[in-house]
């Protein structure tokens, strides 16, 4: 599986660091906040198909990229840096 | 039939024409007392204990496959009780003993080998938390052995005791771990069922539950609706697809474990063996070959097949235990679907949909549990509260803060 970082090209995934799925944190002064971080921690849709995940280049340019991979193939449909869109970015 | 010596000798003598399937392969009826989704072992075992100890026998397990073709085949047949959670403990302590009586229990040769289980170490820090491990055991009545260097040289003498970076210290022997034969665990449960009256339905694929008011009132599947009062899961590394068809939403992540063959040798390693300075465990089967493994591959998958670089880790892992190994060659390697909980233990519960039962996360660790994962589930069904050793495994215990995280490392299924 090879995973193209955008600072860095197309690298082994060795090379990265796997956090899991790319969910938003949530607000934790919300009402509902003690409910909507077990969601949150333990909670998972898991599907079989595209997943959004978060993969961290730590032996590369130390970014945090958001990726779309097929679970089912690992084909891989897109790769961006986390910090460059607005929600969760210090995932 | 009933198998015996002298049943294998008046076969031989009469041209082996006796023999008769070990299961049959029944219709689905229009309904059933309790519906098993997925006959893999823990499945088939449940089906087994329902008619044997709780006389439920109009029972079906509905196998998407052929039965065998998941989990229970993929494995690599090893057997042991060396926790360190109390709650842990029991369970699988449960399920040894089983192990010990399951082939008189089933009248089939499950082939269980207890040739030991040696955990190395190879650091101070290591044997501390070994020790500790090993106490944890014995305190449950377990048998745990600490061994020292030149102990362990006696049980593997062809180890590299010297390498520069990892030194063989000791280990922590579990005498009576081991193997087990995974395919006959899988056909001596079913046999077991089948000649109980349980239906074993294999090629039929359950697609959706008819849940009405709450209630299950029984499963669709790819051969039509089956009725069922009660309706038990037990599809391991799909526990979130098929839990999402009625509903559930689970704390399981889907992730890919690869295990390996070699050709065959003369036996080298009698015991069952793990690395303790990377990811590599292996014994050997009694064709001669070399069958091992290492940790997942650490992303959500539902390929059934790893990656190249985590097979290189592996092999690295295994040639600094063992360098004589170097020159094998793998013939095959696999991958299995992993039920990888948050907490790393298995959940064995009721759902918030009354008569659907849960059997899932069993992480890399299911088949080791079987005899008493069967056991449990059969009880909680027949019973709807839990037996003596799965109380623990509540579905809730996430939201109660009550984990069984046997290695301390949270909410990150790739790391345990």
């Amino acid at each position: 599986m090879r995973i193209t970082c955008p600072y860095c090209g197309e690298r082994d995934f060795q090379e990265f660091t796997y956090l899991g799925a790319d969910i938003e944190r949530p607000d934790p002064n919300a009402p509902d906040a003690e409910n909507a971080f077990f969601d949150y921690v333990y909670m998972r849709e898991n599907p079989a198909g595209p997943f959004a995940e978060l993969w961290y280049h730590s032996g590369g340019c130390r970014s945090w990229l958001r990726v779309r991979r097929d679970t089912r193939t690992h084909e891989i449909s897109s790769t961006a840096l986390a910090k460059a869109s607005e929600q969760g970015g210090g995932a | 039939m009933r198998y015996s010596a002298l049943a294998v000798l008046k076969e031989g003598l009469t041209g082996n024409r006796g023999w008769t399937p070990v299961w049959r392969k029944p219709e689905p009826k229009p309904h059933y007392d309790v519906v098993i989704v997925g006959g893999g072992g823990h499945g088939l075992a449940t089906a087994y204990y329902l008619a044997k100890t709780y006389g439920i026998t109009n029972v079906a397990v509905l196998e998407k496959s052929y039965l065998g073709s998941g989990n229970v085949g993929r494995n690599t047949t090893l057997i042991r009780s060396n926790y360190l959670l109390p709650q842990n403990i029991a369970f699988y302590e449960r399920s040894m003993q089983l192990w010990e009586g399951l082939a008189q229990d089933l009248n089939y040769n499950t082939m269980v080998s207890q040739r030991g289980i040696l955990n190395i170490v190879h650091s101070d820090g290591q044997r501390n938390a070994y020790v500790r491990r090993g106490n944890a055991m014995r305190l449950a009545g377990v048998d745990a052995v600490l061994l020292d260097r030149e102990d362990v040289r006696k049980y593997l003498p062809t180890a590299d005791f010297d390498n520069a970076r990892f030194p063989i210290r000791g280990a922590l022997l579990q005498p009576r771990g081991g193997t087990v034969r995974h395919d006959a665990v899988a056909w001596g449960y079913a046999r077991g069922a089948d000649m109980r009256g349980v239906d074993i339905i294999e090629h039929c694929e359950v697609t959706g539950f008819r849940i009405e008011d709450g209630s299950i009132k029984g499963v669709e599947t790819s051969r039509g609706f089956i009725g069922a009062g009660k309706v038990g899961l037990a599809v391991a590394g799909s526990s979130s697809r098929v839990g999402q068809m009625a509903g559930l939403r689970l704390p399981i992540e889907a992730h890919v474990i690869q295990a390996f063959v070699t050709e065959g040798l003369k036996p080298v390693i009698d015991h069952v063996v793990t690395f303790g300075a990377g990811h590599f465990y292996v014994s050997q089967s009694d064709k001669g070959g070399l069958v091992f493994g290492g940790d997942l591959d650490g992303y959500n998958s539902y390929a059934q097949r790893g990656n190249l670089p985590v097979m290189e880790d592996v092999a690295e892992g295994g040639l600094a235990l063992f360098p004589n190994l170097s020159r094998l060659r793998i013939l095959r390697n696999w991958a299995g679907l992993l039920d990888m909980s948050m907490d790393g233990s298995p959940i064995i519960d009721k759902t918030p949909v009354d008569g659907l039962y849960l059997n899932c996360g069993w992480c890399y660790g299911g088949f080791k549990a079987t005899p008493a994962s069967g056991a449990g589930f059969a009880h909680l069904i027949a019973r709807d509260e839990p037996d003596d050793y799965i109380g623990a495994y509540r579905l809730d215990r996430y939201a109660r803060g009550a984990l069984l995280d046997e290695k301390g490392v949270g909410a990150q299924p790739n790391l345990h």
